[in-house]
């Protein structure tokens, strides 16, 4: 069996999106994956021969039944085509390049648009209302002297983190790497990160609202250059415990401790508002680190999950001017975080067809919601299976990105990276299907 | 049959070649301008009646923000804008978008074409973000375009310029404009970015401070970059944006920076943002400074400028200079954006509203249109608002209005804070801008600045890129809707309405260099980025059709 080895290669597993990996080819499989953590191997190496891989699905099915790539287009594109109010969902767990013709098609279908990333619309919220400090991650691993993870915990849901960005990795203005830094976790219950951390700050379930209000006061009322704050900065204390869980007394030299920084960093996850209190909690975070530029060079960083949803969030925005939430209905795009959040309008029966790309809302949303998506006619183009493929109406199975075909994903921290095509395949690309779909709805419909 | 066509009888401008609203007829082959046949036998395949029409070559804008991560941020923080601004509406042939002061990229490339501009630059992207600047132009259609890569805080060109590694500056400055895919080098803000990274409310003062860790001061880079891009014969050498944009009194270090130049030369962009007087931190004091600025560059041909005119009214601000982001938000208190991308740059962006009852405001107004005015060669002053910083580049027909209607530029003045009089020259110039002026300084001029040699002229071989217009003693309403735009040989607008919507190209350059800094760079790489040395060049390949290399040479 002859060997070959690629460097270099990203792996999409996580939102860590490494891209050191190097892949080691053979019987057209990958044999080896060096550098990736354990799920980065199973990965790399659960991924089918070329052969393999379209046996084990057909490249298309109408309602259940295999079909042609052919017949498969003309059924898709008639059913979109006849709807009133079509969706299309999904983009994140694929390139950009997939992402680009998707809304060329929504905007064709004069359809709703939406992604994964609306249900926790509200951090975008942030940005429209406070604005937000931030950096590429590679600026925190060079300078982050004073790190907060925010009701995140990476090194369960990102196992490299802390190697490549953070923690265990010296920096060019730290080159003892963890000795360096300060480490401290806030968050409802100890974790894998906290583990790893100087201190854990325990937070009463649901008060991260009222314990970053609690620091915004405090750095505010701190003057500038001194190396601790004014006394209480005018809270009360019995307030201040009942609000967040902790005495002012943790609060004052936490808030201290991130004036001193040279350069802190504040992670947060990109799913913080799905708990209580919305975009809020976001937009406190923001705001907190926006006051800390008195005193220190102080970022934000949200953590986003796996695959693409970051890549998605920019070509939405750059070729329509918005992230998520977005209806063409009226010939040009409008958003509206909340009313054209797809699970909504599916819920309330304000979709009558829609076209899933690289997503699984039958599996992830509310029961209500999913439930009224299954009995809609479905269109899905998926490297997988799911289980809104298998109720779909027409399924493509196409080939994968970043093991099949090339493309464009993006970091968490909007750094965008190439993925290249390590094993051949039989079934087409995402991008090829989505071409042909939109050509063949370009007939179809009213010029 | 042949495939020659022809534009009849329209007023040409073409002040490249000297011409200057003579009568004659422009031939067109394919993509490219040709000279009349010679043989009187040929016909030409179809004709554009261009009798009563004034025909210049299509408009070239050498400086602003159209694409990447900075402008992306910005369209998603002025989300409330776009929602109430007239948007662009889908065809049966071109896209939906969204407008304000920061467009979607379908809207901006339409746009652009409608104003009769087929070519513009994006004017400051960070190396790392070179693949979503590229995917962006890619879905700007239309025009040509390309972008300058931000160099001025890039951490291994300080050390190596620190180091006095002078090979190792030219080679890596041709490795990265290859990687990126890039046009040019920019200089924002040399060294006050990396101060600001390092310190809180840290950057520079002027061209010899210190910056730490890396032992270079601000002279020292400008001075490398330049000199390092002679080296490498690029098309575009140094495009500078200056220390201290913004600050009054900043006229003394943007002198420093055009005598720093001295050997070089280069161009120093959005000049109006740089030409203040008054002392620093004392906006009372504010004044121009243009007078003694436009002097030195009458004076040395080397030198050019674009304005970066402000208009009034709401707008955007977006930097590569992350602590003047910090400046502007504190000082309007308004929303902040910034982002440090690691190793290269800062990222500045804040909503901003251009007041006329505000004297600061009146002044950037006027200090712009100084510029125009008192520069004596418009070959060497190029039109711009640095869009949106100034303003829109929708706006380049009421300054065209301003600068070739004196009437109409003093009725302006006498509506704006009235002790602007005192602090500009402005009510005094009465020089008036003919047509063979603005054709300079909005195509002629930006496209000889950038090397482009088939752009800002109509002789044989240039692109076929080519604005018709209606003229009109309102030069505003002259300018602001051609009668027919042509891009690469094709009618692309005509009234405003997008016929063909063409792709457009995107423009690198693909220098040679010392393949050996690619050892060095790999132990950079390995110590600092995030992103291995594998991943970071962009190939041709991954890129569309539309790339396309422009040679390097004397």
């Amino acid at each position: 069996m002859s060997t070959s080895s690629l460097a270099d290669v990203v792996c999409t597993h996580c939102g860590c999106l490494c891209d050191d990996i190097r892949v080691t080819l053979g019987g057209g499989r990958i044999t080896a994956a060096e550098h990736a953590c354990e799920r980065g191997r199973r990965w790399f190496l659960g991924q089918l021969p070329a052969g393999e891989q379209a046996a084990a699905r057909p490249v298309c099915r109408i309602r259940g039944q295999a079909a042609s790539l052919e017949d498969g287009i003309v059924a898709a594109a008639e059913i979109l085509s006849a709807a009133r109010a079509p969706l299309v969902y999904g983009l994140t767990e694929t390139s950009c390049e997939a992402q680009r013709v998707a809304v060329a098609l929504a905007d064709l279908l004069g359809a709703n648009l939406d992604t994964p990333t609306s249900a926790a619309g509200p951090v975008g919220l942030g940005l429209h209302s406070i604005g937000e400090v931030t950096a590429t991650l590679g600026e925190i691993a060079n300078r982050g002297d004073v790190l907060i993870y925010w009701g995140c915990d990476p090194a369960a849901d990102e196992p490299r983190h802390f190697e490549r960005y953070t923690l265990d990795r010296p920096g060019m203005f730290l080159p003892h790497g963890r000795a360096d830094r300060a480490v401290i976790v806030v968050g409802t219950q100890p974790t894998a990160t906290s583990a790893a951390a100087d201190q854990f700050v325990p937070l009463k379930p649901g008060a991260d609202f009222a314990a970053l209000w609690v620091l915004r006061a405090l750095v505010q009322a701190a003057p500038k250059g001194t190396d601790h704050g004014a006394a209480d900065a005018g809270l009360d204390p019995a307030v201040v415990e009942q609000a967040t869980g902790q005495p002012l007394s943790l609060w004052k030299p936490l808030a201290d401790r991130m004036r001193q920084a040279h350069f802190g960093a504040m992670f947060y996850d990109a799913q913080l508002p799905a708990g209580s209190g919305g975009s809020w909690n976001v937009e406190a975070l923001l705001a907190l680190v926006h006051d800390l530029n008195v005193h220190a060079r102080f970022v934000a960083r949200a953590l986003h999950g796996g695959g693409n949803p970051v890549g998605a969030d920019n070509v939405l925005t750059w070729q329509t001017g918005y992230p998520y939430a977005i209806n063409f209905a009226a010939g040009f795009p409008r958003f509206n975080p909340d009313d054209y959040r797809a699970e909504r309008l599916v819920e309330r029966g304000e979709v009558d067809a829609a076209l899933i790309l690289a997503a699984d809302p039958r599996a992830s949303w509310p029961a209500a919601a999913a439930e009224r998506l299954a009995a809609l006619p479905l269109v899905s183009i998926d490297w997988r299976a799911t289980a809104t493929s298998e109720q779909a109406a027409v399924a493509f199975h196409t080939s994968t990105y970043g093991i099949h075909h090339g493309g464009i994903v993006y970091r968490t921290d909007d750094v965008p990276l190439p993925l290249r095509p390590l094993l051949a395949s039989e079934l087409p690309s995402d991008v090829q299907i989505l071409g042909l779909l939109e050509e063949r709805l370009r007939r179809n419909l009213p010029q | 049959m042949t495939s020659l066509w022809k534009i009849a009888g329209g007023t040409i401008y073409d002040p490249a070649n000297q011409v200057d609203g003579q009568i004659a007829d422009v031939w067109i082959d394919g993509e490219r301008i040709v000279a009349p046949p010679t043989d009187p036998a040929v016909r030409p395949a179809r004709t554009i009646d261009a009798r009563g029409l004034v025909v210049m070559p299509g408009g070239v804008d050498m400086h602003c923000h159209i694409a990447g991560p900075a402008v992306n941020f910005a369209r998603r923080m002025r989300c409330e804008e776009k929602r109430h601004a007239e948007p662009v509406h889908r065809t049966s042939h071109t896209r939906s978008g969204t407008m304000g002061s920061v467009p979607s990229t379908f809207a901006t490339g339409y746009k652009y074409a409608a104003l009769g501009y087929t070519t513009a630059f994006d004017a400051a992207i960070a190396p790392l973000a070179a693949r979503h600047a590229h995917q962006e132009l890619a879905d700007t259609p239309l025009i040509d375009k390309g972008f300058y890569i931000l160099l001025g805080n890039n951490e291994y060109l300080m050390q190596q310029i620190g180091r006095g590694e002078r090979e190792r500056v030219t080679a890596f400055l041709g490795w990265v404009l290859d990687a990126a895919k890039a046009y040019a080098p920019k200089i924002v803000n040399p060294g006050g970015v990396e101060i600001w990274k390092q310190t809180s409310g840290g950057n520079v003062t002027g061209l010899d401070d210190q910056v730490p860790h890396f032992n270079v001061t601000p002279r020292q880079i400008i001075l490398e970059i330049a000199r390092a891009a002679a080296e490498l014969h690029l098309p575009h050498r140094a495009h500078i944006h200056a220390n201290n944009l913004g600050l009054p009194g900043n006229w003394h270090t943007t002198l420093d920076t055009m005598r720093a130049l001295e050997g070089f030369g280069g161009h120093l962009t959005h000049i109006q943002f740089h030409s203040y007087g008054g002392g620093p931190d004392d906006q009372d004091t504010f004044c121009s400074r243009v007078q003694p600025l436009a002097d030195y560059v009458n004076a040395h041909a080397n030198v050019t400028v674009d304005v970066g005119q402000v208009m009034f009214g709401p707008t955007t601000s977006m930097t590569g200079d992350g602590p003047l982001g910090y400046y502007l938000s504190n000082l309007y208190g308004t929303r902040w954006f910034s982002c440090d991308v690691e190793l290269e740059a800062g990222c500045g962006i804040a909503p901003i509203e251009y007041k006329d009852k505000s004297l600061v405001h009146a002044l950037q107004w006027a200090i712009g249109l100084e510029w125009y005015l008192l520069v004596q060669d418009p070959w060497r002053v190029v039109m711009s608002t640095d869009h949106p910083n100034g303003g829109s580049f929708l706006a380049y027909p009421q300054i065209i209005r301003l600068l070739m209607d004196r009437t109409w530029r003093r009725d302006v003045l006498a509506t704006v804070h009235p002790l602007l009089r005192e602090r500009s020259l402005l009510a005094d110039l009465d020089r008036e801008y003919s047509l063979g002026e603005i054709c300079i300084i909005t195509r002629a001029a930006p496209a000889r600045i950038l090397g482009l040699k088939n752009k800002g002229h109509l002789g044989a071989g240039a692109d076929a890129d080519i604005t018709l217009y209606t003229p009109d003693d309102n030069k505003e309403l002259m300018f602001e809707l051609p009668r027919y735009v042509i891009k690469a040989g094709q009618v692309v607008v005509e009234n405003g309405e997008i016929r063909e919507p063409t792709a457009g190209r995107t423009f690198h350059v693909a220098p040679e260099f010392d393949p050996a800094v690619r050892a060095d760079l790999a132990d950079w790489f390995e110590r600092y980025y995030t992103v291995r040395l594998g991943n970071y060049p962009i190939a041709a390949e991954q890129l569309g059709p539309g790339l396309s290399p422009v040679r390097c040479g004397m």
